[in-house]
């Protein structure tokens, strides 16, 4: 079983590299966006294979907020080593998770520094969230924001389809 | 953790880096590109990760290549990847030898497609080994020798030692 620091370090070294590849090719206007969705499809896929080979594992979820309470405790456990600190929502589909020392972004700074940065550090998360919840039924826009690192929040607002 | 919960941690590290490879083979022409840049990955990943390790394993200095090699299998592989490769195949005159994965964690649930035969897939592992130890004033060479995912019964890692890194010291220091 591979130890938790591996994947942080790894994660590091992902988003480092996607910038940098993303900046030896033309057109730095899609820079910015090329970047964050390729590392957002990433933890997509991820986030779905995670879900994918435990279903077995898991409780039947009663509704939506079941769902996410369980991406809250459990699935934030596992990768993120602590819980969601907190859960909002509009019961209308709209969910607001705050982690407020989210482990990606522990490394990169505390405070304001290099907030320009943060975006960087959330995209792969995003994705991880949006393809778990795909995999456990729920389609998703999952965004994030940070105001204070290393608090931040992830805002996912559940698609009707 | 709940049991889900750990299966979900211990296939994190795995799913990552097998998209990641997947995503270099799409920006890279060929294979040898993708093991070049897993190589580099690795090595940046390396010269950090040995700080963790010093700060969390009591290991003190190694004071021969043999002992290097034995914190690497029995307390590095063990501590960040949960397994113990076996060291053999030593040179005569002790300054190679080969690590002898049973089970690569890495290559769990994959496959190789055709058009990738010359890929290395682990090989940030190589440059990882190699940063790590570049910190610890040890210039080496790591390569797979075999490789499971090629077809081979084992996964086998052969690493050199090439030379000392003398330590730039501060005028002062003793």
């Amino acid at each position: 079983m591979a130890d938790d620091v591996l994947f942080e370090f790894l994660h590091m070294e992902m988003v480092s590299h996607v910038y940098k590849e993303q900046a030896s090719r033309d057109d730095i206007d899609k820079d910015r966006i090329t970047c964050v969705s390729i590392l957002e499809g990433m933890g997509f896929r991820v986030g779905q294979g995670l879900i994918e080979r435990c279903t077995k594992d898991y409780p039947t979820f009663k509704d939506d907020l079941d769902v996410m309470k369980f991406l809250c405790k459990d699935f934030w456990t596992s990768i993120f080593r602590k819980q969601v600190d907190n859960l909002r929502t509009n019961h209308q589909g709209t969910y607001v998770l705050q982690d407020n020392k989210f482990a990606l972004l522990t490394q990169v700074s505390s405070g304001k520094q290099h907030l320009e940065e943060a975006p960087k550090y959330l995209a792969y998360s995003c994705g991880l969230i949006r393809g778990a919840l795909s995999n456990l039924g729920l389609e998703s826009v999952v965004t994030a924001e940070v105001s204070l690192m290393p608090s931040c929040k992830f805002q996912v607002v559940i698609q009707k389809s | 953790m709940t049991g889900s919960a750990k299966r979900i941690n211990s296939e994190l590290f795995t799913l990552t880096y097998g998209a990641l490879v997947t995503q270099l083979c799409k920006d890279y022409e060929n294979d040898e590109e993708v093991n070049k840049q897993l190589d580099k990955m690795g090595y940046n990943i390396g010269v950090r990760l040995i700080e963790d390790f010093l700060a969390r394993s009591s290991v003190g200095r190694c004071h021969d290549f043999r002992e290097t090699a034995d914190v690497i299998a029995k307390v590095a592989f063990k501590m960040y990847l949960g397994i113990t490769p076996s060291v053999t195949n030593w040179s005569p005159a002790g300054d190679e030898f080969s690590l002898i994965l049973e089970s690569n964690p890495l290559v769990d649930f994959v496959e190789l497609p055709d058009n990738h035969s010359t890929l290395i897939y682990s090989n940030l592992l190589c440059g990882v080994l190699r940063g790590a130890l570049e910190m610890v004033q040890m210039a080496v060479d790591v390569r797979f020798a075999q490789d499971t995912l090629r077809g081979d019964n084992v996964t086998e890692i052969r690493m050199k030692f090439i030379k000392r890194i003398e330590e730039n010291l501060p005028a002062g220091d003793e």
